[in-house]
């Protein structure tokens, strides 16, 4: 029987195996090797610790990682502050229909393409976009204005980008609370924030840890925003590890920062989840 | 250089997959079966099944390099099927790496991107140049290729399609912009913009009256000249609308007005003219930068007879002008230019003055080991304040 039981769960556990092994372990082991690779001459190369010396000893590389989490934990801060509001519209005062309506409006805009988005937001943006033309039109400025190719515009992206994936966790951990529970909040002479944060936020913390987590790894692995949103002061780490990989043949490097990148930000995040006084496991559980 | 016509066609950044659904696989099958029948005449078919054979060429090229109608031609006279697959060169070198040369039978990265990566990584095969008629290039073309593109006496690759990138200005907004320098000019601040890619250190590192070619074989000169030009570049930045990625973002830029002065190559100027008049492609006076595509054979290519069939195929006059007339640049066809559309013609006598032509700087093959140097110049640049 016990055996019967076995097979079974090693059956169903198989894809989820293979797709680990096949798609994660063996490249990041690959990787591994191939970032611990100095090259001295053509076609030679020697084991040594000379990539990661180089993000050490290169300012810039610091530097711009530095920036591309700040940012992002910015973005994860600033996705937070407008998705709670949304979510807690959406699981505990709209009702019915308008509640499913809300939803889907968070979901619609990622029925296109990252792409699609990011381009929408440079029309809008542009110089001579829909923004810049309407404030000329309404008088509020004598001349086409540059909104594109700053760090706000990169806010701006990161946070469209990121909202539903934080709104669906927030969503689903509210919805789980008890209106009762608010109103007897309420009924004990609780006021709004001292409720909010006594009864609302504990609740939902879960959802709030596992969103934010979401949310601050896409941003720090996101590609496209900071690229096309970015422009000349764009520098993100992902974009170093694309050029050196693509642009400049240096595989080595790359996957040194590659690596660099999954180290750096499991710290953070196991830094905030120690600093939050959350765990994984009660996020999950 | 070369990447921007990846976007030409409005492919965007991402290289696009084109398959052509013509097999001929049963053809194949009864060769195979008559084969396994007819045991005496086994050599004579053999001989057959060499020439008859159907092959898929997988074709890695740059957009308008292999239009429809040149790949139905050639489809319809040969048998055999075409699978196209759009891409740059950076793209292309790092696609051949990832499989050791495997998973393409043709590629056409630029002439000065072959022996470096080649020595570094093995991911080419000589060419059998008695397999192409030879008589179909333009002599001058051919010889500088073969010899830019020579590794330890062999040949690997041979020219395609020619071009140069420079300065494209709307002549009305910019005059004053003669040389990639004055893209740093008061005039055109913050209106300029141009790509963080080698071609900008090396096109400025000429009009600072630097001569980084001549330093190729010096890692320590060649450090020296770009510094040199990294400071220029970063002086520069806050005239810079923005850095240019792809063709299309040029061209919006360009076509909107946002920005007058660019670095970019001489089709997409063109290409814009016949929007705006007053943009143009214009050679710098340093001299255009001057760039071949060709032909290389990927190390683990299977289709090579195919391959050296479509080398022949394309490089015959009109098929030749068809793909100058899509892609905008011309070939290393000889003869072809008398078939190509007048307005392309005009636009580049417009553009390339007799001294103008004989001013293009063309790229000599880049030694392995100097995009390291120019990736710490541009990261530098890049993050810059």
């Amino acid at each position: 029987m016990l055996s019967h039981r076995n097979i079974g769960f090693y059956l169903l556990l198989a894809p989820l195996a293979l797709w680990l092994i096949l798609l994660i372990v063996i490249p990041h082991i690959n990787l591994a090797m191939l970032s611990l690779q100095e090259r001295v001459g053509v076609r030679q190369y020697e084991t040594s610790f000379a990539n990661y010396r180089t993000f050490i000893d290169e300012p810039l590389y610091i530097m711009t990682f530095a920036r591309t989490a700040v940012m992002s934990i910015l973005a994860t801060t600033l996705t937070l502050l407008i998705g709670f509001p949304v979510a807690y519209y959406i699981a505990k005062m709209a009702v019915g229909r308008a509640k499913s309506v809300l939803f889907l409006l968070c979901l619609v805009p990622f029925w296109v393409s990252e792409l699609v988005r990011t381009f929408g937001w440079m029309i809008l943006l542009r110089e001579t976009g829909v923004v810049s033309s309407f404030l000329q039109w309404a008088g509020l400025a004598s001349g086409p204005v540059e909104l594109l190719y700053n760090d706000a515009s990169i806010m701006v992206g990161l946070v469209y980008t990121s909202m539903l994936f934080m709104v669906v966790p927030l969503v689903s951990t509210l919805d789980s609370l008890d209106n009762s529970v608010i109103e007897a909040g309420y009924d004990l002479g609780g006021s709004t924030p001292s409720i909010l944060r006594e009864i609302v936020i504990p609740h939902a913390m879960p959802g709030i840890v596992s969103g934010c987590i979401v949310v601050f790894m896409l941003s720090l692995g996101n590609y496209l925003t900071p690229i096309m949103l970015g422009g000349k002061d764009s520098l993100w780490f992902t974009e170093l590890i694309y050029s050196q990989f693509i642009v400049r043949f240096n595989w080595e490097l790359g996957a040194a920062f590659g690596f660099l990148l999954l180290f750096l930000s499991s710290v953070i995040v196991w830094a905030a989840l120690r600093l939050s006084g959350q765990t994984l496991e009660r996020t999950m559980g | 250089m070369l990447s921007v016509f990846s976007h030409i066609r409005g492919v965007g950044e991402r290289p696009d997959k084109t398959t052509r659904t013509l097999t001929l696989k049963g053809q194949k099958m009864k060769h195979l079966s008559i084969l396994k029948a007819t045991a005496a005449t086994t050599v004579v078919m053999l001989g057959t099944i060499q020439i008859a054979q159907a092959d898929t060429l997988r074709l890695l090229t740059w957009g308008g390099y292999a239009p429809d109608e040149v790949v139905a031609a050639f489809e319809t006279e040969t048998g055999h099927t075409v699978e196209v697959t759009l891409s740059n060169n950076e793209e292309m070198i790092a696609k051949l790496r990832a499989t050791g040369g495997g998973g393409f039978d043709l590629a056409q990265p630029s002439q000065d991107r072959i022996a470096g990566p080649q020595a570094e990584f093995g991911i080419y095969k000589p060419m059998d140049l008695s397999q192409l008629k030879s008589d179909q290039f333009i002599t001058s073309m051919l010889d500088a290729t073969k010899t830019n593109t020579t590794v330890d006496a062999d040949v690997y690759g041979v020219p395609h399609v020619w071009g140069t990138s420079g300065l494209v200005l709307d002549t009305a907004m910019a005059s004053s912009v003669k040389d990639y320098t004055d893209l740093c000019s008061a005039d055109v601040a913050g209106k300029v913009s141009y790509r963080l890619k080698r071609p900008t250190l090396i096109g400025f590192a000429f009009s600072m009256g630097l001569d980084p070619f001549a330093a190729y074989g010096d890692e320590a000169a060649y450090t020296e000249i770009m510094s040199q030009v990294e400071a220029k570049l970063v002086e520069c930045k806050s005239n810079v609308k923005t850095y240019w990625g792809g063709g299309d973002e040029l061209m919006n830029l360009v076509r909107s007005g946002e920005v007058v002065a660019s670095m970019a190559w001489d089709t997409g100027g063109w290409k814009l003219n016949a929007e705006k008049p007053d943009v143009t492609f214009v050679a710098p006076a340093s001299g255009a930068l001057g760039w071949i595509d060709t032909f290389v054979l990927p190390a683990k290519g299977r289709a090579d007879s195919a391959a050296y069939d479509w080398i022949n195929f394309v490089m015959q006059p009109e098929i030749a002008a068809m793909i100058t007339n899509t892609a905008g640049n011309f070939t290393a066809s000889t003869g072809a230019d008398e078939f190509v559309n007048a307005e392309l013609k005009a636009n580049y006598q417009a553009s390339f003055s007799a001294a103008a032509v004989d001013n293009i700087k063309w790229y000599p093959p880049v030694p392995a080991g100097l995009e390291v140097i120019e990736g710490g110049v541009l990261d530098r640049v890049k993050a810059a304040k």
